[in-house]
């Protein structure tokens, strides 16, 4: 119990937080602030996002006619591969974790600062170098036209910027092993006084997940890159048929990383999503070790899935089969996941605003990604559907419909906490809805044309695919107006939107407890540990406009708590 | 050999082709003509019909892949709108109303909801496992009696090498007749596409690699590239040619005429190479005789058996020290032949060994 | 977890400890950190094992599918050497040892000494490894690519190497280290006259440690030219009248374009051919000549898969990586000499040492394997 001047200090706006304590560029440029660090790296992903973007909407745009001269075959191979390489390595792989992750991770543990913080400094600055390394394939003149893949032995033939590209990928490949590895070590050893490992929020538990994946698969990826480049450099024949090489060999240990990758794009994201369906519920998340288990399951099974991506590869028929098999079994986890969140909002006080209308286009668009992932994990209609459109409008389902949109839902979510500043949420809606539709109408037709035949990295096309192909440019356009939206909405909140409260939403986990923005060291007071998603510990203060934890409240005004139901 | 892009119908001036053209779509592309006959459909515009999504079923296993591919449609098109539908009911239904911030409480968890929810859709997967794999099975296993064609993929064009030495930029086959391809790749990656066929397959340099299908169609269909090569990646494109008869295929084909057959290409090879140490009439020498060893399971000094074919006999002339045959060892006595006789080398010297076979058969 | 714990208990009596120089802001106690920092350089451990562990699956994957490949190559490999490598880095993991335990103590100048100690034999290994890998270019043994065996040994060109009779890749891979050297030399000497002791000590510890890399240079030669005299065939025994790495300058005068000729002209004809053939261009040895020239450690180079090449890449990509490793490890090393110089380490704070000691054994662990994989094929 405290008195109100003391909530003033702990809950009201600040005078002095993280983002104003001290100045300069150096006191951004060398911060081992965990808070500021992710904020550099998602202004970092936010360019990375643009860049691929519009290589993204060139590509639609050439892809406008079936004929189109816009883009000579080359430079269509480049687009393609750039934004795939740029949007894969540079922007989703490190988006939840390194920038959302980075920022609310510690404070969720109610700590003061991930436990290695010059290694996250240093895991910021190698993606600056891997990124600028990536896009020395281009200002170097020569491109890069290996699709992302870089699968050998094309990647070892073509002359274009390869090494550049491939030693980019390494570097960042270092740079999500270090995130990776400050995580792990950090909820291991930092977490709050009694914050068990049930008394973690979930999205902590999926960055747990993901962080094994990134310190467990990362390195492989690495190795293979650097004997690609020592082939093409040397020729060592280990990849290459001319020297004896097995190209087959490099798929599967590119994709022995990037099948896991995958998982590392969408476990931080259905992390999010968990958080925001239950605050914006207000109701404690349905099946929580459910969900917690079935993260680390994804993760650990996404080990074993890689060969799906290979089926028509030539690899045994035998081997085949079990990666078949083993690809269904990760279904499971998933759909789990997506049934406790139903359940979640059964009899919740649902808000729709701007961060769970992205949680509920999540469940919407990784609903679909996921299940035409079972159209690709069957074997008969997999030889079909392989390396055509299908794919990739699955991928970009699960992908940009999954990860982007839980970004950016987490991001709507927890700016208030970053900045002090509450957003539009009408116009958040609308950038929402955008994105929505766009997202839907620049992917769904590629199903059609996938099941039809039309096959992926393809710079001209068949004329009957003309018209699903328009209708994909009208929507990517549409999306791209939708982020560009989003991003306006919140720069603009950031600079001038109005003061928000501490804890606007009554959300219940850690971070809450601080002030917005919060201080330098997270917390004035050290935290009192809640259950994440018990919202009920969480009470309403009418002189701060916000919900504190009950224990600092002043006891005469706090209407009693409702108790849960226990089974 | 002749590695012009394919113009497609520009070889074939034959009238069955120009009746396959007036039934068919023409359509004229950067010079290259591809008519598809597969995408002659009805009722496309109704999107729960397998019409709407897939080409003509041109194989006889695209029923099945079809069947399944609208049996998961289905399966899904169920979960999706259950959960879209449950989910959008909620935020109405549930939607927080002015002032009550906190819902009544409920409950949070329970274990019977989780279980079933879990092996329910196990069970529906396992089917489609099952059923895929089934289909998969037909897909990768060869048929007996099928027609052996040899493909040559090359950035960016196509070369198809029959039975007879004869050659044709685009893939011509008989209608009911299965056909074994034999895939090899002169530079990078390519795969094999005909999506009539529902049947594809990356061909990969080094090694070789197989497609089999029956067509029970006859038409046109366009047979790509799948797997990203390069520049004209997306111009790697050729006309498969389904005829109705043998007749039909043999007159109305523009053929590359061979000079030799891949036999006697075969048997120069051999004579060249390999008769110092392998004797054709069934005696030993330094290395095994070779009349009698096609498509059997030889003996290995190590004790294991290998089936001798493409493969087995592309990596004894490459790699001799790999497979020893048993009485020959320890060391092999065969001197590495890889920067010597080329994978098409090889192909004539496995005709020779299958016409040996067979002859050698015969006399029995 | 256990941390969960300590982090309860000691956070009540965190006060006893002095919230010290060494323990960051963020955490609340030196066990705190200590442990966060094992639970890091363990998983930072993992991934290194996993790094390393692409080459072990390559590896085990050309030796399923060609094991000729293995049997013929493995022959080119010094396991004297080898071994000889083997125990020095054994040795050095005992002294690594000995100083996280002085470390943990609080003895910061016997932690120094082990240190010290440790770093003299990474660069002793460095240095062998430069005589087998140097050795092996002169006789053409490269990556697959550059494969071209012929057992001639080019003329040294540079003065040293002329002056010394080694080959010229050894002088090369000698550069670096004697511009360290004289580095180290004159810097000491700078330090001392300036006064800063400290920094005087390090630096003659530095031109210490790399004088280790020129022991191991010594002894790689004189271990290579008494094992390779050893085999007892009569081309071998060639070698052992001349030292083996004088022989670069010796005999063997048929130019390498002639021998190319050679290999092709072999290949094309039939066994037989081959054999006279190879009895006429390698006859001419001034021993006894004639048909032993060849043995089981010496063998013809046309009677090889051409994928033996395949090996070499293997090998000097994992030895290759591994050298990276023991560099980056000696430097690490060096900067825990520093602070032993400096009296950081109590009985409460030694985290550095511990660490770079688990490391260390890693690195150590990773030979321990690749010396009976790479060395020991039979």
């Amino acid at each position: 119990m405290v008195d109100a001047s003391t909530r003033q200090k702990l809950f009201g706006t600040p005078e002095t937080n993280f983002l104003n304590c001290t100045k300069g560029w150096k006191s951004w440029a060398f911060t081992l602030d965990h808070k500021r660090i992710g904020i550099m790296y998602l202004i970092g992903v936010t360019i990375a996002l643009f860049l691929a973007g519009v290589f993204a909407l060139v590509l639609r745009s050439h892809l406008f006619t079936f004929d189109s001269k816009m883009l000579t075959d080359d430079m269509y191979n480049q687009m393609f591969t750039l934004h795939g390489a740029v949007m894969v390595f540079s922007f989703i792989i490190p988006s939840i974790p390194a920038a959302l992750g980075n920022i609310v991770l510690p404070m969720m543990l109610g700590a003061k600062d991930v436990a290695f913080p010059r290694m996250n400094l240093a895991s910021f600055y190698l993606w600056i170098i891997g990124t600028g390394c990536l896009l020395a394939a281009i200002l170097s003149g020569k491109g890069l036209d290996t699709g992302w893949t870089f699968y050998t032995p094309y990647s070892i033939d073509t002359n274009t910027g390869v090494i550049y590209a491939t030693f980019g990928a390494f570097i960042l490949g270092f740079s999500s092993i270090f995130t990776g590895l400050n995580f792990l070590v950090t909820v291991n050893t930092m977490r709050a006084k009694n914050q068990g490992w049930f008394k973690l929020p979930l999205f902590v538990w999926s960055l747990y997940a993901t962080a094994i994946i990134q310190v467990l698969a990362t390195p492989v990826l690495g190795i293979t890159l650097l004997m690609l480049i020592a082939e093409k450099t040397l020729h060592i024949g280990i990849f290459d048929p001319k020297y004896g090489g097995d190209p087959v060999l490099f798929q599967h240990f590119f994709w022995f990383y990037s099948h896991p990758a995958v998982y590392i794009m969408i476990l931080p994201a259905m992390g999010v999503i968990s958080e925001l369906i239950s605050v914006y519920s207000q109701k404690r998340i349905f099946g929580y070790s459910f969900i917690a288990f079935s993260s680390v399951a994804i993760a650990l099974l996404g080990f074993l899935v890689w060969g799906h991506h290979m089926f028509t590869s030539g690899q045994s028929l035998v081997v085949t089969l079990i990666f078949s098999a083993i690809t269904f079994t990760v279904a499971i986890p998933s759909a789990v996941k997506v049934f406790n969140w139903l359940a979640t909002l059964y009899k919740g006080s649902i808000l729709l605003n701007t961060p769970m209308c992205y949680a509920l286009s999540f469940i919407f668009l990784f609903g679909i990604g996921g299940l035409t992932g079972l159209f690709l994990g069957a074997l008969s209609t997999d030889i079909h559907l392989h390396d055509t459109y299908f794919v990739v409008a699955h991928f970009h389902f699960v992908m940009v419909g999954g990860t982007l949109t839980a970004l950016l839902g987490g991001v709507f979510h927890w700016w208030p906490k970053i900045w002090g500043r509450m957003y539009n949420d009408f116009l958040g809606r609308v950038g929402c809805f955008l994105v929505f539709s766009g997202f839907n109408l620049t992917f769904f037709p590629q199903f059609v044309m996938g099941s039809r035949g039309m096959p992926r990295r393809y710079a001209s096309y068949d004329p009957e695919f003309q018209i699903f192909h328009q209708l994909s440019t009208v929507g990517a356009f549409v999306l791209g107006l939708g982020i560009l939206l989003s991003f306006v909405v919140l720069v603009y909140s950031a600079l001038r939107g109005p003061r928000c409260s501490s804890n606007p939403f009554r959300a219940a986990s850690l971070e809450w407890q601080s002030s917005s923005p919060p201080d330098f060291h997270n917390f004035i007071h050290t935290p009192v540990l809640t259950d994440p998603y018990d919202f009920e510990t969480q009470v309403y203060d009418e002189e701060l406009d916000t919900y504190i934890p009950r224990e600092f409240a002043n006891p005469d005004k706090v209407a009693p708590r409702k108790e849960p139901v226990h089974h | 050999m002749n590695w012009q892009l394919p113009l497609m119908l520009a070889q074939t001036d034959s009238s069955r082709l120009e009746e396959l053209r007036e039934r068919t779509e023409a359509i004229s592309m950067q010079g290259t003509t591809v008519p598809d006959s597969s995408l002659v459909r009805e009722g496309t515009s109704n999107p729960f019909a397998t019409e709407y999504w897939f080409p003509t079923q041109a194989s006889s296993f695209a029923g099945e892949v079809d069947f399944l591919y609208m049996a998961v449609f289905w399966i899904s098109l169920i979960f999706f709108v259950a959960i879209v539908g449950a989910m959008v009911y909620f935020c109405v239904k549930y939607r927080r109303k002015d002032g009550v911030i906190a819902p009544e409480p409920s409950s949070s968890h329970n274990t019977a909801i989780e279980i079933l929810w879990s092996v329910l859709p196990s069970i529906i997967l396992v089917w489609i496992f099952y059923v895929g794999a089934e289909t998969w099975f037909e897909m990768r296993i060869p048929k007996e009696n099928a027609e052996e064609i040899q493909v040559t993929a090359k950035q960016f064009g196509w070369l198809f090498t029959y039975e007879d030495g004869d050659q044709t930029n685009e893939l011509h086959l008989v209608r009911d007749k299965p056909v074994r391809l034999i895939m090899q790749s002169e530079d990078v990656l390519h795969s094999f596409f005909v999506a009539a066929f529902r049947q594809k397959m990356d061909i990969v340099p080094g090694r070789y690699t197989y497609a089999y299908f029956e067509p029970i169609k006859d038409g046109v269909y366009r047979l790509s590239c799948n797997e990203y090569c390069g520049t004209g990646h997306s111009k790697m494109k050729t006309a498969c040619i389904v005829h109705v008869s043998e007749e039909d295929r043999k007159n109305n084909t523009k053929w590359i005429e061979a000079e030799k057959t891949p036999f006697e290409n075969g048997q120069r090879i051999y004579q060249i190479h390999c008769s110092g140490c392998h004797k054709v009439n069934g005696e030993a020498a330094t290395g095994p005789a070779l009349n009698l060893i096609w498509g059997e399971n030889e003996k290995m000094i190590d004790g294991t058996t290998e089936l001798v074919d493409e493969d087995y006999v592309l990596s004894s002339i490459w790699y001799p020290e790999k497979h020893i045959v048993e009485g020959y060892g320890p060391v092999s006595k065969m001197n590495s032949f890889k920067g010597i006789l080329d994978q098409k080398d090889v192909d004539y010297v496995i005709a020779y060994l299958k016409e040996l076979k067979n002859t050698s058969g015969d006399a029995k | 977890m256990a941390v969960a714990d300590s982090h309860d208990t000691h956070d009540d009596h965190h006060d006893l400890h002095d919230h010290g120089e060494f323990i960051a802001h963020h955490f609340d106690s030196a066990e705190q950190q200590f442990d966060s920092g094992k639970l890091g350089i363990w998983l930072f451990l993992v991934t290194e094992i996993l790094f390393f562990s692409g080459l072990f699956v390559a590896y085990t994957l050309y030796r399923t599918n060609h094991p000729e490949v293995f049997e013929q190559a493995h022959v080119f490999l010094n396991k004297y050497l080898g071994g000889l490598n083997t125990i020095v880095l054994l040795f050095s993991s005992l002294t690594m040892a000995l100083g996280v335990r002085a470390a943990q103590l609080g003895r910061n100048k016997n932690c120094s000494i082990y240190i010290l100690i440790t770093m003299v034999c990474a660069t002793m290994f460095l240095g062998v490894k430069a005589v087998e890998y140097s050795h092996k270019w002169d006789m053409g043994i490269l990556v697959r690519s550059a494969f071209n065996l012929t057992y001639t040994h080019p003329t040294p060109t540079t003065e040293i190497g002329k002056a010394l009779h080694i080959s010229d890749y050894l002088v090369y891979l000698c550069v670096v280290p004697a511009l360290l050297l004289a580095g180290f030399i004159v810097a000491s000497v700078i330090s001392k006259l300036i006064n800063k002791g400290t920094l005087a000590k390090f630096m003659i510890a530095m031109a210490i440690t790399v004088s280790g890399y020129f022991l191991g240079v010594c002894v790689g030669i004189i271990f290579m030219n008494a094992t390779e005299g050893e085999t007892g065939s009569t081309h071998a025994s060639v070698i052992a009248e001349q030292p083996l790495m004088l022989l670069a300058s010796t005999q063997d005068d048929h130019a390498e374009g002639d021998h190319d000729d050679h290999d092709k002209a072999a290949a094309a004809s039939n066994h037989e051919g081959e054999h006279s053939d190879h009895e006429e261009h390698f006859g001419s040895h001034p021993a006894d000549g004639g048909e032993a020239s060849f043995d089981a450690h010496h063998p013809d180079p046309s009677t090889l898969s051409r994928d033996v090449g395949i090996f070499f890449s293997i090998y000097y990509c994992m030895t290759g990586l591994h050298a990276i490793h023991i560099i980056a490890g000696i430097i690490a090393l060096a900067w825990l000499y520093w602070r032993s110089l400096l009296g950081h380490w109590r009985t409460d704070y030694f985290g550095p040492v511990d660490y770079v000691g688990l490391y260390w054994h890693l690195v150590d662990l990773i030979w321990i394997y690749l010396f009976p994989l790479l060395y020991l094929i039979d």
